[in-house]
């Protein structure tokens, strides 16, 4: 389909390169650098979820043709800078892992120089296909060495207080249930990850895992898929395992929410807390419960900024966010231990009052659409955003863009918001605190 | 008078300016095809500019005030002026550096209206003593998640080292809880008559925009008077030798932190302050960068993940070279690896195909950077306070050498340099 933009014709072609490998093509002269992705689908689930995140990061270890980082990182360099990262995301219980390119677009390179897209697309496809191994086997050095930094960055999670303290939420509302598992994995089962068995799990991946693959710039779609056809043209396909996706639990896990403190050394408190959408996911109208989200924590005009934050002054983040895949709403904030109590109150609040459409006003739900339409309308200036707008709506089989999805918010009413505030299962509550006997003693000047 | 207008066709910009007759440095990219504007209102002003001469006599300002400054001057008498960009579409924000206060807001719609909001409520301050008091819960928890976060500590950590007592890179730009105890709504007058004056100022606007439409409601609204801006006073620096060459402190961490830093002297100003800056990026992604021999085989070895970073830093006046990441080794093993190249390649200088193909590399990073439309508008103000022109840097970049990377390599002298780490908890 090709729809005009500001002016600017973007044209978006879907299409299937080789069994189970999907193309998404946005063809557009706007921006000066063109990204490549290559995403293989596979569940979320505990037992290989460092696995899965490995398997990248050894790839870009080295191939057959450049064996190391260091002749890779030469051939990168001369192709002005392009950039191979490796990724391993989340979405719902589904797992992507491969790769992130992006490199400047043929327009803007000195003297006649081109053909970048190609270059880096074949690159791509020497990662992914023709690792450096050895009797076929992935280099014991590289899964060694990418299994250390990999543990590493999984007991450095928390670092981030505010990033730890939601995904230890999520672990404790959601477990038993894929959503549950941190991208990174853990550390009992990264640790054990040998290069063998890596290696088979790498085979098997190749071999029956649903391909993404998204590209935007300025070529043609028919030159993209060019590229990339001949880039993976030897990639094996066997029985493709669509059977991914991502189970829904609708409700709370017990009548009322749960409650977990759990410490850390830290002065800040950082509050989560967790609901499911409850019925409103039997059939979930996106418009209604992204506004609704906007309208609770959403954006500056939110119940939770403006008064959690801005009337009680109790914190300096107090937020929401929304995962439409699993039916899941979160609100974080950080806060003085001992205002627990108030600020927990402050933000069940703001929620109670959410579920009769006169508490919200005019100004808070136009706020909410104008911040949504301002989001979903500056997510066509950004070649990342539209490329994970993109992987997400592919995911879900969803194939309208981001400002078809503005134009709907305007329908949305009050009503709509507290109908499926109304919906809402607070499941779990969780406070990430101060060591109880260091918090208040202890002051290092 | 149009403004001026220069093209960069190589790397397809164009870059409009002028000055106004009150003294308002304007910059515009105009960005064709693009749904959004990005505009920024930022003073020359920033935490670490705590001593100042106004009216002849000298002011000295306690740590965070222009930090809080910058929360209160969303205040406007009819309302809050976040909420009011908010309304209209936009979406606002603010930061303040060292030495940097900015307002910006980012919209696809009603980009007119949200840049009179922007430009009237940052040069029309409203405080009264409750509002004061009020935001002062909410910059305390600000205050509080930063102190919480060891890459902050490790930092003040080493600006600990470096600096001597009474600098103010010593102290965080938000202060801390008992600093900004005693800010008034008369200390933020104060500030603001002084450093948020059009002279002391730029807007710069990236995005969907007409630059002479830019430029005529900056006129309208902001008035034609100008005054002079304070003349800021400068900590003494201590010169090149740290106070101190090892810090540390144990956090609820991992694996260890590091920063190894140098005060490299005084920063200059001008054309020659551009030069210095892309010389020095560039030398830096020679010696340590990603694709350097120095980070690869330390990578491979262990030693280093990809955390590590470097960095120069122009702040409050002075040249600060910085070196930071995660090890989960000895972090002076680190020191003692990075001082041992360093010395190598002061020695040998740096290979020289390894120094072309960083430049293309370079050259690749710079023209992304031309696709970030905060990023892009906030050099332009800063390139403007540091006195030269952000657009320059593309033919600066052409026009080195690997000898201008090596001389300055040269000037680093590993001696200077210290190191501070966060170290995680015993047992």
């Amino acid at each position: 389909m090709t729809i005009g933009l500001g002016g600017v014709i973007v044209k978006r072609v879907r299409s299937e390169l080789l069994p189970g490998v999907f193309l998404t093509c946005l063809q557009t002269d706007k921006f000066k650098t063109g990204l490549l992705s290559v995403s293989f689908l596979t569940r979320l689930c505990r037992e290989e979820a460092a696995q899965n995140t490995l398997i990248p990061s050894v790839l870009r270890r080295g191939t057959l043709r450049s064996p190391d980082m260091d002749a890779l990182a030469a051939r990168l360099d001369i192709l002005y800078g392009a950039r191979i990262e490796p990724v391993s995301r989340k979405l719902g219980e589904i797992q992507a892992i491969g790769f992130w390119a992006d490199f400047v677009d043929d327009a803007f390179l000195p003297d006649g120089n081109g053909g970048l897209l190609e270059e880096v697309a074949a690159l791509l496809g020497e990662l992914i296909l023709s690792p450096n191994t050895r009797g076929g086997l992935l280099l014991p050095q590289y899964v060694d060495s990418e299994r250390e930094k990999l543990l590493e960055d999984i007991r450095a999670r928390r670092n981030d207080r505010a990033a730890y303290a939601r995904q230890r939420m999520l672990e404790l509302m959601c477990v038993g249930e894929d959503y549950a598992v941190d991208v990174l994995g853990d550390e009992e089962t990264a640790e054990s990850i040998g290069y063998v068995a890596l290696t088979k799990h790498y085979r098997t991946l190749l071999a029956t895992a649903p391909v993404e693959i998204f590209y935007c710039g300025t070529a043609e779609p028919e030159r993209a898929a060019a590229a990339l056809r001949d880039a993976l043209m030897t990639l094996p396909r066997g029985e493709i395992d669509y059977d991914i996706g991502t189970d829904i639990r609708m409700n709370s896990v017990e009548a009322g929410p749960r409650r977990v403190t759990e410490e850390l050394d830290v002065a800040q408190g950082k509050l989560v807390i967790g609901w499911r959408l409850g019925d409103s996911m039997e059939d979930p109208d996106i418009p209604v419960l992204r506004v609704m989200n906007a309208v609770f924590g959403g954006c500056v005009l939110s119940k939770l900024f403006r008064n959690v934050r801005e009337k009680l002054s109790l914190c300096y983040t107090a937020s929401s966010g929304l995962d439409l895949m699993k039916g899941v709403l979160i609100a974080a904030c950080g806060i003085e231990p001992d205002t627990y109590d108030q600020a927990l109150d402050a933000i069940l609040r703001q929620l109670d009052d959410m579920k009769a459409a006169e508490n919200i006003t005019p100004e808070e739900l136009d706020g909410a659409k104008q911040a949504l339409t301002h989001d979903l309308t500056a997510l066509t200036d950004s070649a990342g955003a539209l490329e994970g707008f993109w992987l997400s709506q592919n995911l879900q089989g969803l194939d309208f863009g981001p400002e078809e999805l503005a134009a709907l918010l305007i329908y949305v009413t009050a009503e709509d918001v507290a109908a499926a505030a109304r919906n809402l299962e607070c499941d779990m509550i969780y406070f990430l605190r101060g060591e109880e006997e260091t918090s208040d003693a202890d002051e290092e000047d | 008078m149009p403004m001026k207008k220069t093209d960069s066709p190589a790397v397809g910009e164009t870059l409009y300016e002028s000055v106004l007759p009150n003294g308002l440095p304007v910059f515009v990219i105009p960005k064709p095809g693009y749904r959004k504007t990005f505009a920024v209102f930022a003073a020359n002003y920033g935490g670490a500019d705590r001593r100042f001469v106004r009216d002849g006599a000298e002011r000295e300002t306690p740590a965070g005030v222009a930090h809080y400054l910058e929360h209160k001057m969303f205040d406007m008498p009819d309302g809050d002026a976040l909420m009011a960009l908010t309304a209209a579409g936009a979406d606002p924000n603010a930061f303040t550096s060292e030495d940097m206060t900015a307002y910006h807001f980012e919209c696809t719609d009603r980009f007119d209206e949200s840049l009179r909001t922007l430009l009237s409520f940052v040069s029309e301050p409203y405080f009264t003593p409750e509002s004061v008091d009020r935001e002062r819960g909410i910059i305390a928890q600000e205050i509080r998640m930063v102190e919480d976060a060891p890459d902050f500590a490790v930092y003040m950590d080493l600006m600990r080292c470096l600096f001597p007592e009474g600098h103010p890179l010593r102290d965080a730009v938000a202060g801390t809880v008992d600093s900004i105890r005693d800010i008034t709504p008369e200390t933020l007058y104060d500030c603001h008559r002084a450093f948020y004056v059009p002279s002391n100022m730029a807007l710069c606007v990236v995005g969907n925009a007409d630059p002479e439409r830019v430029e005529r409601i900056a006129r309208e609204v902001l008035g034609a008077e100008g005054v002079p801006a304070p003349e800021k006073l400068r900590a003494d620096d201590g010169g090149l030798r740290p106070v101190e060459t090892f810090a540390h402190r144990r956090m609820d961490v991992a694996a260890p932190l590091f920063m190894i830093g140098a005060k490299l002297g005084p920063a200059v100003r001008g054309p020659e302050a551009q030069r210095e800056r892309i010389i020095a990026a560039l030398a830096l992604r020679c010696l340590v960068g990603r694709s350097s021999p120095f980070y690869l085989r330390q990578y491979a070895d262990g030693l280093l993940n990809s955390t590590f970073g470097a960095d120069v830093d122009y702040s409050a006046g002075q040249t600060v070279l910085a070196f930071d990441g995660e090890t989960p080794g000895d972090p002076r093993r680190v020191l003692d690896a990075l001082t041992e190249e360093l010395t190598r390649v002061q020695r040998e200088g740096l290979d020289r195909a390894l120094f072309d193909r960083q430049k293309k590399a370079s050259l690749g990073a710079r023209i992304r950077g031309l696709m970030s439309f905060e990023g892009l508008g906030v050099s332009l103000a800063s390139a403007h306070f540091a006195g030269f022109r952000a657009m320059d840097g593309f033919e600066v970049l052409g026009s080195l050498t690997a000898e201008d990377a090596d001389a300055w390599l040269r000037r680093i002298d590993p001696n200077d340099f210290a190191l501070a780490v966060v170290e995680p908890k015993e047992g």
